[in-house]
């Protein structure tokens, strides 16, 4: 008996048998390889993400510490769960609870957490975009996913001007999410609503030193 | 058409009567129900006005828009023409990283494959991300038959599947319906919601929040669709905005994606475009607010099985017509709908597809066929546009419907034979060659009076006519042909007043250079305007 995978693979090759077309050359006359100053790329990235409703702070690298832990007692945060390979000097300022993760930890206990602090492989100016790749110090997947507030800690450096600079840091085959602002819909007559089953709040501390 | 040895069989369509490529009754028909909802109109009207207005904002940001699109346009077709070994490649791929790749030539045979792997978990519901090949194929009927049920957990999705209704939009579903009809389904529908549940949207998406959260933490098995399968690393990817995609495709133990076979882009390097040219189009905004890319299973992150199912339905056929292959390249932005004049006023029920709209149009008779003989729905569907053209301009991966919808026209003609339309056309071409005809004929029309109502509108005919007359209104031919009037004292006498005006414009702007200057500037200022307004 012929398999699926044989008839529909057949038909395939039937079909452009059927109607042969040329090869095709890719045009690629669109932007890449753009380099923007440190200045420009911070403004651009922080315009992006307020334009999202994602709260942003800038700092320098000594001062991650004190940021990361003003934005979580401001929000009321007293138990936040962290990746294990997070830099611990970023949570030493925080006086509440921290939970560091593994995988065996059901997702629906995250849901007990009041908020999450990761890093970032990436980020995209343009787009006001973070990218996150299952590294050590930014977790599985889930854990960035269930809590309701997201503080994400970007390095500038890694902040590139547009979408093809971004990508060419990752690697494909890692599990990665790019993040835009919070959570958001607008499928009720078109009125833009923050936070469905994301975190509500995205906050971004871009690291400008290092 | 005679089959000679060594000559390909055309391959097959998706068959006909199952998944949800075909309506009820012809579009003309269906669209006259549908006009007669004033508020489906008003939904339509103001969404479709706000999203064209934001999409124009943010591609107009980008200066290599164009190129953009040149490079989409371009991959697309270098994908369906290689298309073989790079699903190929995706599935080995997909292997090697621990996934399982499944090909379903039909909605039947991929919509058996779903339910086997569900049932093998032992679970009996899924939660599913919002996919229109999943939609397509009726997936949610089926697995409901076999007695699992289907949890869709995008928003607006839930509320057509709370309502028993169909989605009218690729990427909001949901437009046809208000903040109080949704307010009273999910009053209506959702177990333990609070009775005292406003009509605030935002208040609406916190009790689906609630509703769905639990369902998130408890089901085994999700189902989603890709908007992309990448050959070259065997990474899939969806785009979405509201994290029931990340909560589908991260926090179940089995992941089964449903992906139409051309949705494969060959390399990881594509994505820079498609990731830059789907959100701009699709909602208008720089970028969605997540995208989600996994290749197989990662150990200790997400689910740990994931099973991938590759779909033909229809799909090959549309790749064996050389025209109609480029309506393949589609990657379902919506963007075509939204500039569209007949969608605008219809909405998508009345074409009685997954999808609706102009690349609907074209699409839907390719994957599932025009069977003009027993007067099936989808060979009307080439017709249900104005060919404006708008759709075009619109596209991200430059698909030209307009010449495609006048092709599946063409061939749709071509499988009919005789009928009175053709007829018609006929007996036009042999008038029009002959001038002493010619005239006979334009004197004739004027009888059309005749038939005219006091207002001078013709608004129906008799057989063979009344496919015509039924749904549109025609103005009455004029008492008086063009020529005639040419020819008469008072064609002559109004042709020369108009030259002598102009002359006399002419003698007076010669004078004087500055005001001519300013006039021209005033008409530019009221000519970009202009096409602000009608932006």
């Amino acid at each position: 008996m012929t398999t699926a995978r044989d008839t529909v693979l057949g038909r395939v090759r039937d079909a452009l048998a059927l109607a042969p077309t040329p090869a095709t050359v890719v045009p690629r006359a669109y932007r890449t390889g753009r380099v923007l100053p440190d200045a420009e790329r911070l403004a651009l990235f922080t315009d992006r993400l307020l334009d999202y409703k994602a709260e942003v702070h800038p700092c320098t690298a000594d001062r991650t510490a004190q940021v990361v832990a003003e934005v979580l007692r401001d929000r009321g945060a007293r138990r936040i769960g962290v990746p294990t390979g997070l830099d611990p000097r970023w949570v030493d300022a925080y006086d509440g609870e921290v939970c560091p993760d593994s995988a065996d930890i059901p997702a629906p206990e995250l849901d007990a957490l009041d908020a999450v602090v990761t890093a970032s492989a990436a980020g995209c100016a343009e787009t006001g975009t973070i990218f996150l790749d299952g590294s050590p110090d930014q977790g599985r997947r889930a854990l960035s996913l269930v809590p309701d507030l997201h503080l994400c800690v970007v390095d500038l450096s890694a902040v590139e001007a547009g979408v093809p600079e971004a990508l060419a840091r990752l690697v494909p085959e890692r599990p990665t999410t790019l993040i835009s602002g919070p959570s958001a819909t607008s499928d009720i007559e078109l009125e833009r609503v923050e936070g469905v089953h994301g975190p509500r709040t995205l906050v971004v501390v871009i690291r400008t030193d290092r | 058409m005679s089959t000679f040895l060594g000559m390909p069989a055309r391959p097959p369509r998706s068959p006909y009567g199952t998944g949800n490529l075909r309506g009820d009754e012809a579009f003309p028909r269906a669209a006259h129900h549908e006009l007669g909802n004033g508020q489906l109109r008003r939904n339509l009207g103001r969404a479709t006005t706000t999203i064209r207005a934001k999409r124009l904002d943010v591609t107009g940001e980008l200066p290599d828009w164009e190129a953009l699109r040149d490079a989409g346009s371009a991959i697309k077709t270098d994908a369906m023409n290689r298309l073989p070994e790079l699903l190929e490649q995706l599935e080995h791929k997909v292997t090697e990283h621990g996934g399982t790749v499944h090909w379903a030539r039909d909605s039947a045979e991929a919509n058996e494959i779903v339910a086997r792997l569900v049932k093998a978990t032992g679970s009996s519901e899924v939660i599913k991300v919002k996919s229109m090949a999943t939609q397509e194929i009726g997936l949610n009927e089926h697995l409901e038959s076999v007695g699992i049920t289907p949890y869709e957990t995008d928003l607006a999705e839930l509320i057509v599947q709370l309502a028993h209704d169909r989605p009218s939009h690729i990427l909001v579903p949901a437009i046809h319906r208000n903040r109080d009809e949704i307010r009273q389904i999910f009053l209506d529908r959702i177990p333990g919601v609070d009775p005292e549940l406003d009509n605030v949207p935002a208040h609406l998406a916190a009790a689906a929040r609630a509703y769905l959260r639990q369902k998130f933490m408890t089901t085994k098995v999700a189902v989603s669709g890709a908007n992309f399968g990448i050959a070259e690393t065997g990474t899939l990817s969806v785009v979405e905005s509201e994290g029931n995609g990340r909560m589908c495709l991260t926090l179940p133990d089995t992941l089964i994606t449903v992906m139409g076979i051309e949705k494969v882009l060959p390399r990881y390097q594509d994505l820079e475009v498609f990731l830059q040219l789907l959100p701009r189009s699709s909602t208008g905004e720089r970028m969605n607010p997540y995208t989600s890319l996994w290749t197989g299973v990662t150990p200790g992150d997400g689910p740990q099985g994931f099973h991938l199912v590759l779909l033909d339905n229809g799909r090959t056929a549309a790749l064996a017509d050389a025209i109609g292959r480029a309506a393949l390249n589609c990657i379902r932005c919506s963007a075509c709908l939204n500039v569209c004049p007949v969608y605008e006023r219809t909405g998508g029920h009345a074409y009685g597809s997954t999808y609706p709209g102009p690349i609907g149009a074209v699409l839907t008779p390719q994957l599932a066929g025009m069977h003009a003989a027993a007067d099936d729905p989808n060979s009307s569907l080439p017709y249900a546009s104005s060919l404006c053209g708008a759709c075009f301009d619109a596209c991200p991966v430059k698909i030209d419907i307009p010449s495609l919808l006048v092709e599946l026209r063409h061939q749709h003609t071509e499988q009919t034979g005789t009928t009175p339309e053709k007829l018609a056309m006929k007996a036009a071409a042999t008038v029009m060659k002959r001038p002493a005809l010619y005239r006979g004929a334009q004197k004739a029309a004027g009888l059309g009076r005749a038939v005219a109502g006091r207002d001078g509108t013709i608004s129906r005919l008799p057989p063979p006519f009344s496919g015509w007359s039924d749904s549109r209104d025609t103005a009455a031919p004029p008492r008086q042909t063009f020529r005639a009037w040419f020819a008469s004292d008072e064609g002559r006498a109004a042709l020369r007043a108009a030259a002598d005006e102009h002359d006399r414009g002419r003698t007076r702007e010669e004078p004087d250079r500055s005001q001519d200057e300013s006039d021209r500037s005033r008409a530019e200022d009221h000519r970009n305007h202009g096409e602000d307004g009608t932006a």
